[in-house]
């Protein structure tokens, strides 16, 4: 489905990303995590066109993604970023409409698209007409995602979608998500930082570190056979509050 | 009747148009000849237009058709590089020029220096030699005699006079800070009726510095063939004003407040027997103009910079680099001060409110280019993305997402841009541009305080209007999602 190979981009000179590859294979979710300035939202914005990488290239469906088809292929892309992006002046009903009104839907097909997507992500319909700044932090979340999801997109990327979130509503929105996944079969890219959310999510999860893949697999082959002494030390920072916890009489 | 009129009418339509001087016997002697001219065609004045340069530089360029001026200062000051000997050389040189001028008018108005009869009794001078021993005098100038040829500059290096303290003013203002004791010597027109209303001492020119100034017209060649029967009527004046008729009708203006118009009217039909319809115009009916023309320069001015600025300012979002040399410039039209981008004008768009119009227009650019922009750039960059990452075309993301977010900021940009407006458009009064600032100048060269204030308080109620206007526009226009009520 989506294929980086050889992709090489540099910030201010300092790379972010050299000769990197990675495939993502289509109906599966995959996770990127490692720590700040691994690249892995660098890569979540390579696959949606924000920015273009200096060497090498990346391919949708066999496709290049090129400037002059970014916008068409966009459209067959959701993206969700961490505060939602959502746009204050219009309602959570025209933020997610905005896209479906530009392409000339009916707009029977756009209310009941709605209905669809609030129904799917737990979002209350009396909350629809509500501007971005009158929601909570989750249910802007949800509308960000029901706007991802509007025009039923192959594509899923999400950029740490619950990280703004408190523990309690991004547990809530963690299972939903989760359901939401499994239903829809779609290839969904998610990056974080958290490894139990990983672990949760992901069927594939890849652990990046200075712009380079350390490891690619499930959680449970990381720890049997870590790659190297960063994947020990990467899954034993996470889960020290536990192991605390575990070794108290 | 009506073949009648017509067959005396001149064979051209278009209005005779009269300019003057920024003085007040130049405005009396406009309204002399506009009235009379109007006996043959239609006539107007552009009264009070600037100084001897740009008043004869219209007349060249065709802007207006005749004015008055003053043998010395054709030959001192206009033609000072061709140094003309006599009438016949100063003919021949304007004819050059497609120009002519009339005979004189019967009266000299002189350049002298005077001071107060008390003061000059108490220091003993009578003539300009004496300044020598008195270097200490606070002197100021009219700002035209300042840099004149035949202004301080020679008059300086002819008496070799020591005073330092020189400034520049406006002619009329001079007369007031002498009046209050601040001004101890000045510039005069010699048929000025301040002479004797403020009891000045006319200083002997004892070395013969200053040459005659007799009055007469300057006109352009083709009035001959254009609108004869008008000129014949104008040149009916030439050897009828004396310089005793010039001061009385210089007195009623200045002195009792009669408006110029009257004053010519009251000349012409007591002198030449010529009857000319003269009514005072009514302050309502003066302010009525002045605010249509006023609204005219700021309205056609403002929605020229508005169309040209915010292309610009989205374009300077757009392209960073670009941004750089387009605030840069616009800041630098904005930093000219306004009265020096009028006068940067007249060469290129003449005089009247095509000019001012342009000028105001330059004035208003920065803060709606610079709004535009930091309006654009100022929404955060999740927002920009998002909108990119949904796959909006450039286009459609300028008009869904960031136009109505900048919306705010590009209103704020033209409130401050339309009061920075309506203030500077006063000073379009300057080169003929009309609006609230014609009463203003009228009134200081005057000193007629209800005269400043009938510019002054219009323009000031206008900015507080046009502030409230756009102010009640921008609640309007700010998003409903991100006003301050919408949060809870």
């Amino acid at each position: 489905m989506l294929e980086l190979s050889h992709v090489t981009k540099r910030y201010a000179g300092v790379a972010a990303l050299e000769g990197f590859d990675l495939t993502f294979a289509s109906g599966e979710t995959t996770v990127l995590i490692g720590p700040s300035g691994c690249g892995k939202s660098t890569i979540l914005r390579l696959i949606i066109g924000l920015q273009l990488p200096d060497a090498g290239n990346i391919r949708f469906k066999g496709q290049p993604l090129e400037p002059e088809k970014l916008p068409a292929i966009r459209q067959r892309m959701g993206y969700v970023l961490q505060d939602g992006g959502l746009f204050p002046h219009l309602s959570a009903r025209n933020n997610v409409s905005l896209m479906a009104e530009h392409l000339g839907w009916s707009s029977k097909r756009i209310v009941s698209r709605i209905e669809e997507l609030a129904e799917l992500t737990h979002f209350p319909v009396d909350g629809l007409d509500r501007f971005p700044l009158q929601l909570s932090g989750g249910q802007q979340q949800r509308v960000s995602l029901m706007r991802a999801l509007m025009l039923d997109p192959e594509v899923l990327l999400l950029d740490e979608p619950l990280g703004a979130l408190d523990p309690m509503i991004r547990f809530e929105l963690q299972n939903d998500l989760r359901e939401i996944f499994s239903r829809l079969r779609k290839t969904v890219v998610m990056v974080t930082h958290d490894l139990a959310e990983a672990a949760f999510f992901g069927d594939t999860i890849v652990l990046l570190r200075g712009g380079r893949i350390v490891q690619k697999g499930t959680l449970q082959q990381m720890l049997g056979a870590p790659a190297d002494e960063f994947v020990t030390r990467f899954i034993q920072a996470q889960r020290a509050p536990f192991e605390a916890m575990e070794q108290q009489p | 009747m009506a073949g009648g009129v017509l067959a005396a009418g001149d064979p051209d339509a278009r209005a005779l148009v009269v300019g003057s001087k920024n003085f007040t016997e130049g405005v009396v002697l406009g309204e002399l000849v506009r009235a009379l001219a109007s006996t043959g065609s239609p006539a107007e004045h552009r009264q009070a237009l600037g100084g001897t340069r740009l008043v004869f530089n219209a007349l060249v360029s065709g802007e207006i058709d005749i004015y008055a001026e003053y043998t010395g200062t054709l030959t001192q000051e206009i033609l000072a590089q061709q140094q003309p000997e006599s009438r016949e050389e100063i003919r021949e040189i304007l004819a050059e020029s497609g120009l002519r001028m009339s005979e004189s008018l019967g009266f000299r108005n002189n350049y002298a220096l005077g001071m107060p009869k008390e003061l000059a009794k108490r220091l003993g001078i009578r003539r300009l030699s004496d300044l020598r021993a008195h270097p200490e005098l606070v002197v100021r100038f009219g700002t035209e005699f300042m840099e004149r040829g035949d202004g301080w500059p020679g008059l300086k290096q002819h008496y070799g006079l020591p005073q330092q303290d020189v400034l520049g003013v406006e002619h009329d203002l001079a007369y007031r800070g002498m009046a209050a004791g601040d001004v101890e010597l000045t510039d005069l027109y010699t048929t000025d009726a301040e002479i004797a209303y403020y009891d000045l001492l006319t200083l002997e020119d004892d070395r013969g510095y200053f040459p005659p100034y007799e009055a007469l017209l300057l006109y352009r060649a083709e009035l001959a063939k254009t609108h004869p029967a008008a000129l014949r009527a104008v040149l009916r004046l030439e050897g009828e004003i004396d310089e005793g008729e010039m001061i009385a009708m210089n007195a009623r203006v200045k002195l009792e407040g009669v408006q110029e118009n009257v004053v010519a009217a009251d000349f012409l039909r007591e002198e030449l027997a010529v009857d000319v319809d003269a009514q005072a115009t009514r302050r309502i009916d003066r302010l009525f103009r002045n605010t249509r023309e006023h609204l005219a320069l700021v309205a056609s001015s403002l929605s020229a910079a508005i169309l040209i600025a915010i292309p610009l300012g989205i374009a300077a979002a757009r392209r960073p680099r670009l941004a750089q040399v387009i605030l840069g410039v616009v800041g630098v039209a904005q930093t000219i001060p306004a009265l020096a981008l009028l006068v940067f004008m007249i060469p290129l768009f003449g005089i009247g409110a095509g000019p001012a119009v342009v000028a105001l227009f330059l004035y208003s650019l920065l803060p709606i280019v610079r709004n535009t922009h930091t309006g654009l750039t100022g929404i955060p960059l999740p927002l920009r993305e998002s909108a990119e990452a949904l796959g909006l075309s450039s286009g459609a993301r300028l008009r869904l997402i960031e136009a109505p977010l900048a919306a705010p900021s590009i209103l704020a940009g033209i409130k401050t841009a339309a009061v920075i407006n309506v203030g500077a458009a006063t000073l379009g009064a300057l080169i003929g541009a009309g609006g609230y600032g014609q009463p203003i100048l009228t009134g200081i060269r005057l000193d007629d305080t209800s005269l400043i204030l009938e510019g002054a308080v219009p323009a000031a109620l206008l900015a507080i209007g046009v502030q409230g206007l756009f102010e009640w526009a921008e609640r309007i226009a700010m998003p409903a999602g991100i006003r301050p009520q919408a949060r809870d």
